[in-house]
């Protein structure tokens, strides 16, 4: 394949490409589920193709192809530099990248079960098993298992001379159990809600979560929902579990750090940020406990926003986002790096698929870890609520104004965690709400969560994202604001 | 890209490898290209061309898919061996029902050779123009002109055929001033339609008219929904008119099938054929989509069915099934919803205190039973007053259920074929609800 990817960048060199770059995409996916007690999905599917993003005169072109002939190859990079030079007829200046030098490297994620070498018929075994024990508490009346296993075989070529070989093995798990009575539906996830959890690791995931022993639990809480009372509307201070705790990160912090975003280009779609550039080191994003790093290095974890290089084959790093409650750091592309007069990107493009150009993403944005377990923190509250597992999401397209729902909740009355609340919400708005947290807990309550299913750009891609967090408390935040009159 | 021709070799070699019961693919191909503008330059300018090949094979009643993107002989073969391992490997499925044989369908034109050929210079050049429009005016504009081409084909061993061919285009633009925006959407299966420089004036009239918004406090209000916004909402509702999602309890409609549920001036049919709608006249397994009336006179009078839920329920299959196996069973995806005949002006001069909102933004499920969902007003709204549009309004998160909102409807204009980013294109009206739950407000 390289000989393929080296002929692309030929061609579109010859045909006076500034730059141009190539990935080459191999992946392969097997996706198991059960519902009811039945298989339900059972698939396989690989795609393998090559992209081949360029500048010519001044501007962008990228073209893609499944046919992996020398014509066809030839033909698409010829496409792509064509593609740029129509760019370039609605161009105001010509693009330019932040420095990124020459890298020659093979990297592999660590696996330790390989999720393809586990037979299928193990698999489902488990998953029925899982299925099966949740149907066994009354009143559940759809009970739903998968397991997502994903092989990313990639190689990234530049006309800078950079080749890059990455291996990535991914795997998620979970289930859900429903119960429908009277005029509601509740709904329990294990360990989490978009699929459960997932990371940059083998089966020896699925094995850690204990899917088995934790089903009969989901199930009876999923029930009891049912006769929970509703959650109260009013301002209360709430803890939040370490899930929910990063979908928080993901859509009031994660998103709008994207420099694309800030600078303006996905206006028309995923929205822009208030996090404009005179902000940058100068406003109190958070309280002084509150530390937020991106970071795409091993040393954090198989988060889904672990790499060695990024798709502009630069570096995996580790960047503060916000230190002590001040906001330190976008995320950067070679041309949004170069945009702000930064010296270097700190890596964080990524693409879909072979068919997709890379766009900034986020790597694993994550809430440092501070003090104290979570009963403590419960302990510590006198009146509040406790709420875990991610059930609707929403922010508005600057990233101000969010709202959150929950699977479940928990009254705190002085210091004890008491009656089950169900349908729990709560929002506001993102700096008040980071400056009201007075407490996270320890790193033994931290957990590096995956979400599989974050969207952006045009055409749209979907991109596994990291975001690692210990429960957290927030004062005097407005709770039951998806229900109130 | 994929003709008919070529789509049935790539099946007779699937047929020659497969030692399955029963053996179905699902052959296409896309050729898309998609120029995409902000701040007044053309910054990402792509295109693609792929195929696929998925092969589904069932065995003593079992059944598993496998997919590929490459359509040499041992690619091919290893799809068929590995659909045919993965069946063979789960318990068997008693609802699982023999493939159905061949199948006639209506045929829909809805191929424009124009647009399949679109080329960059002609998606820049138009570009320049909008961009042109937004700088006579100091705005900064951003936005999506892409245009495509695709090819589904679904055989089966049983001697199912079926093929079509559509175009895609769309235009999309945002148009930006320092304190407020304007957007304006359009798609069709001919770029010729698109209109572009009508949606950038539209977008740019937009952004002017909201400059400097005031804060409005939250509460219930009239509000003038346009259809992108009333399509974004009910985008939301419609999965819970498949059959299985009923039969399961995961949809709203449990318990409320053959009921009034929305007010008398609520009539939604699904329809495939309808000349504002898109896609294949077959569903997932290749059963013929019938055209359903899914709600009469505010009465939720009928679902859709796949073949498997139609047998599980005792009902008649509708067409609508997803490609097995899955989860979700079937859903109508061509909603024609009947509207009324009033224009936006009339509702607009019609209300003495209410907004209009041009379109919404990640809108979610708070409740799943009560419909409720939330989201936010995105890029122009307005607030009226004494039957004008005075003047623009920061915008406001909404907690509103959809059910309760199809028994507010006031007024409706004729339905049209909509765009949006939340849901699947429908052709729906703009509508004036009353009592919509606008919630709280946020800063712009």
């Amino acid at each position: 394949m390289k000989d393929l990817a080296r002929a692309a960048l030929d061609t579109a060199i010859a045909r006076k490409a500034s730059y141009a770059d190539v990935r080459v995409m191999d992946i392969r996916q097997r996706y198991l589920s059960t519902k009811n007690g039945q298989p339900s999905q059972v698939r396989e599917s690989r795609s393998f193709g090559l992209g081949i993003r360029v500048i010519a005169d001044g501007a962008w072109g990228f073209a893609a192809t499944d046919e992996l002939s020398r014509a066809a190859i030839d033909a698409t990079a010829a496409q792509a530099v064509d593609i740029a030079r129509a760019s370039a007829l609605c161009k105001k200046e010509d693009v330019r990248l932040a420095p990124e030098g020459k890298i020659v490297d093979r990297w592999e994620s660590h696996c330790e079960i390989d999720p393809f070498t586990v037979p299928v018929s193990a698999c489902l075994d488990l998953l029925l098993k899982v299925d099966a024990e949740m149907r066994k508490v009354q009143g559940i009346t759809l009970a739903e298992t998968s397991m997502d296993f994903r092989r990313i075989d990639q190689l990234f070529l530049s006309s800078a001379g950079s080749e890059i070989h990455q291996l990535k093995t991914q795997t998620g798990a979970g289930f859900v159990a429903s119960s429908f009575a009277g005029n509601e539906i509740q709904r329990r996830s294990y360990p989490n809600s978009f699929g459960g959890q997932h990371q940059i690791r083998g089966y020896e995931l699925v094995e850690e979560l204990d899917l088995l022993g934790h089903a009969p639990q989901i199930a009876e809480e999923c029930v009891a929902l049912l006769r929970a009372e509703q959650c109260p509307s009013g301002e209360k201070d709430i803890i939040l579990g370490s899930s929910q705790v990063g979908l928080q990160i993901h859509e009031s912090i994660g998103h709008p750090i994207e420099l694309d975003r800030v600078l303006g280009t996905e206006a028309n779609f995923a929205g822009m940020s208030f996090l404009t550039l005179e902000k940058l080191g100068t406003l109190k994003y958070a309280s002084p406990l509150v530390n937020v790093v991106a970071d795409a290095t091993v040393a954090h974890g198989p988060g889904l926003g672990t790499f060695a290089y990024d798709d502009e084959g630069v570096p995996a790093q580790s960047t503060p986002i916000i230190r002590d409650g001040l906001f330190a750091g976008y995320l950067t592309s070679r041309e949004t790096a170069a945009a702000i007069n930064q010296p270097r990107s700190n890596g964080t493009m990524r693409a879909e698929a072979w068919n997709r150009i890379p766009l900034i993403r986020m790597t694993n944005v994550s809430l440092l870890p501070g003090k104290g377990k979570l009963a403590d923190l419960i302990a510590s509250t006198d009146d509040g609520i406790y709420m875990e597992t991610n059930r609707s999401w929403s922010i508005d397209d600057r990233r101000y104004n969010f709202q959150f729902g929950t699977e479940i909740g928990w009254e705190i009355k002085g210091g004890k965690k008491t009656r089950m609340l169900k349908n729990p919400s709560y929002g506001g708005i993102t700096t008040e709400f980071w400056n009201s947290c007075d407490a996270i807990c320890a790193p033994e309550e931290w957990t590096l969560w995956g979400t599989p299913n974050c969207g952006k750009g045009q055409p749209m891609q979907t991109m596994g994202t990291g975001h690692g967090a210990s429960p957290a408390r927030f004062r005097n935040v407005k709770v039951g604001v998806a229900y109130s009159e | 890209m994929l003709n008919r021709q070529r789509a049935e070799d790539v099946f007779r070699k699937v047929l020659k490898w497969s030692t399955a019961d029963e053996t179905e693919a699902m052959v296409g191909s896309t050729v898309y290209s998609l120029t995409r503008f902000a701040n007044n330059t053309i910054h990402q300018n792509v295109a693609e061309e792929g195929s696929y090949l998925s092969v589904r094979a069932v065995v003593e009643q079992r059944t598993a898919r496998a997919t590929t993107n490459k359509f040499d002989e041992n690619s091919i073969r290893e799809a068929c061996e590995r659909a045919l391992v993965l069946a063979r490997l789960q318990p068997p499925d008693p609802d699982l029902l023999p493939m159905p044989g061949p199948q006639t369908y209506r045929s829909l034109d809805r191929f424009d050779e124009e647009t399949a050929r679109l080329s960059p210079q002609a998606r820049a050049e138009t570009v320049r123009t909008v961009i042109a429009r937004a700088e006579k005016d100091h705005l900064t504009a951003a936005g999506v002109f892409s245009s495509g081409a695709s090819v589904t084909a679904l055989f089966n061993s049983r001697g199912l055929r079926a093929f079509h061919e559509e175009t895609t285009s769309e235009f999309s633009v945002t148009m930006l001033d320092s304190s407020s925006s304007g957007w304006a959407k359009k798609t069709s299966h001919h770029w010729s339609e698109l209109e572009p420089e009508a949606l950038g004036d539209r977008a740019a009239r937009k952004a002017i008219e909201s400059r400097e918004p005031r804060e409005v406090p939250p509460g219930k209000y009239t509000v003038i929904l346009e259809p992108a916004a009333v399509l974004d909402l009910l985008g939301f509702l419609f999965m819970d008119f498949g059959g299985l999602a009923v039969h399961e309890k995961r949809s709203c409609l449990t318990g409320r099938v053959g009921s009034k549920v929305f007010a008398d001036n609520i009539n939604v049919r699904d329809d495939v054929y309808h000349p504002m709608q898109g896609g294949p006249p077959f569903d997932g397994e290749g059963a013929p989509r019938k055209r359903v009336a899914l709600v009469e006179k505010g009465v939720v009078t009928h679902l859709v069915y796949s073949r498997q839920t139609a047998r599980k329920v005792g009902a008649k299959a509708t067409g609508h099934g997803f490609p097995l196996p899955n989860e979700v069973g079937e859903a109508p995806m061509n909603i024609v919803f009947a509207g009324g005949k009033s224009s936006l002006e009339q509702m607009v001069s019609s209300t003495e205190r209410g907004l209009l909102v041009t379109r919404l933004w990640y809108i979610r499920e708070v409740d799943p039973y009560q419909k409720i969902l939330t989201g936010m007003t995105r890029d122009g709204t307005f607030w009226v007053e004494n039957g004008e549009a005075r003047y623009g309004v920061r915008n406001f998160r909404f907690n509103q259920s959809v059910i309760e909102m199809l028994r507010q409807v006031e007024m409706m204009t004729p339905p049209q074929r909509t765009a949006g980013e939340e849901s699947f294109e429908m052709v729906v009206p703009a509508m004036k609800v009353r009592e919509f739950n606008l919630s709280s407000l946020t800063k712009f």
